[in-house]
């Protein structure tokens, strides 16, 4: 008993980071020039620890096992790290293709899904263990030719949904049998879908279209009503400007009926009426969008930019539809993320190498961390949400 | 038929100090600095970090073994419709594009 007891201190004093703590204000950020994560503590706005060898993570994203314990990190490079936040070390990693977009997790928190661009296709691998349970690959037309997957997400009944960028469709994977997925596959959805994001509630999934002016959309409640075009021409047949960035659809902005997306190739976040899936205005903003997001209680948005304006942020208030804030937070801001109810915003910039919290109701800074080159910041209230 | 008249010789000097990188034309120091800077942190949005390719193809010597240099500038500087690449034109001259191309072709900043 006692020499237990004696035991128990010594493996305490020995791993501080074992201490019992949940993991529910915790996350991580990538550093995308050095192959590494930080662990960070947005309570108290600081950084737990760094962690290294996650490969190529230039293009890299994250989701969380439900227990919020551990972060799968989706690398450039085909690498699927799981990093364990509470001993801050990866705990298992596979390199599973040669060229990869990113991933999510199932419903039931037991499969990892990864959307590769070379070879394209997806794999799915068991949770705990990363051993590959299933292939699909992404060829289309004749079959000799794999397109690039894009846009990859969870919904429920234990689906994958994704779109394929160079055939212009959409695939649903029921995974009851994870060993054999049932695939059902929306052809000429669009052209050159280039990402994809499902609402919180589960039920729509939207692919926003690089080829053309519009997005697709499918109601995952009704499939066989198959998958319709919403606002299509909203260029209005106008020369599109040039976009020096991919724009991304993280996670479904909404606010109210209100869903707001990039527009492609034009200075502008559009808003769509849900109620009737038709254009409900548009705000004009910087530059070209990056990611549209809105604060989890929907009351304001978040837009950063493309190349030559990665330097700008700004706010837009989504009762007047008017930006109140324009943000500098300086060169390559490249990600943001809002604390799980939203009284903070993470963003980083990439060139001065930090990480900037702003306070959403006064719009100042609150804290910085240093970052090498961040990029994507990823909190562990991710988990819990359906799509992310 | 091998040339070797004065006009090919100097063009074959001209190409030498070409692939050298020292041409008269080539950006200055700092410049290049920016230039690297935005091949891998621009380009690399859709080729890669290591460019070895990503929503864009790869632009490692390898794969663009065959390519001419003239088609590459254009690419780069008009961008390839029908395609994400956007034209380069408004941040970066035809002398730059000819600089960053012999860059890619020599493999310099692929990892």
């Amino acid at each position: 008993m006692r020499a237990s007891a004696l035991l128990l201190v010594a493996v305490l004093a020995g791993c501080a980071s074992l201490e019992y703590r949940g993991t529910g204000d915790l996350g991580i950020v990538v550093e995308r020039a050095s192959g590494s994560v930080l662990v960070v503590d947005t309570t108290a706005r600081t950084q737990i620890a760094t962690v290294n060898g996650l490969g190529d993570l230039s293009h890299a994203s994250a989701v969380y096992s439900r227990d919020g314990r551990y972060a799968y990190v989706f690398g450039r490079d085909g690498g699927l790290t799981k990093v364990d936040l509470l001993r801050t070390r990866i705990d298992k990693r596979v390199v599973q293709a040669g060229n990869a977009i990113g991933g999510a997790i199932s419903q039931d928190g037991r499969l990892i899904a990864v959307s590769n661009y070379q070879p394209g296709g997806v794999k799915v691998f068991d949770a705990e263990s990363l051993d590959l349970l299933a292939d699909i690959p992404s060829a289309y037309g004749n079959g000799a030719t794999r397109s690039k997957v894009v846009g990859l997400v969870d919904a429920p009944g234990q689906r994958f949904v994704f779109s394929l960028f160079d055939a212009g469709e959409i695939w649903v994977a029921e995974m009851r049998d994870p060993k054999r997925p049932l695939l059902r596959k929306f052809t000429n959805v669009g052209k050159q879908p280039y990402d994809g994001t499902v609402t919180p509630d589960g039920r729509y999934y939207m692919a926003g279209l690089f080829g053309e002016d519009g997005l697709a959309l499918l109601d995952l409640w009704q499939l066989e009503k198959g998958v319709r075009k919403v606002v299509p021409g909203y260029g209005r047949g106008e020369q599109k400007l040039p976009v020096y960035k991919m724009p991304h659809m993280d996670n479904w902005a909404m606010a109210g009926d209100t869903t707001f997306v990039p527009a492609v190739g034009r200075h502008e976040v559009l808003l769509i009426d849900q109620r009737r899936w038709e254009e409900a205005g548009r705000v004009a903003v910087a530059g070209q969008p990056v990611f549209v997001v809105a604060r989890p209680d929907g009351r304001q948005l978040w837009v950063n930019f493309a190349p030559p304006h990665n330097d700008t942020v700004q706010v837009i208030d989504t009762v007047t539809r008017q930006i109140v804030k324009t943000l500098k937070p300086g060169k390559g801001v490249l990600h943001m993320e809002f604390t799980p109810r939203g009284e903070n915003l993470w963003l980083s910039v990439r060139d001065d190498n930090r990480v900037a919290v702003y306070d959403t109701e006064t719009l100042e800074t609150v804290a910085t961390l240093p970052a090498q080159h961040p990029s994507g910041i990823f909190f562990t209230a991710r988990a819990n949400r359906i799509g992310l | 038929m091998v040339r070797s008249g004065p006009a090919a010789r100097i063009l074959g000097v001209i190409a030498a100090a070409f692939v050298a990188g020292t041409a008269l034309s080539d950006p200055t120091p700092e410049r290049q600095s920016q230039l690297q800077y935005l091949l891998l942190q621009d380009c690399g949005s859709c080729h890669g970090l290591t460019l070895k390719g990503g929503l864009g193809p790869a632009l490692t010597p390898v794969a663009l073994a065959g390519k001419s240099p003239e088609m590459l500038r254009t690419v780069i500087l008009h961008g390839r419709p029908g395609t994400p690449m956007p034209p380069w034109q408004p941040f970066i001259t035809a002398a730059e594009a000819d600089w960053l191309v012999a860059r890619l072709l020599e493999g310099s900043y692929a990892r």
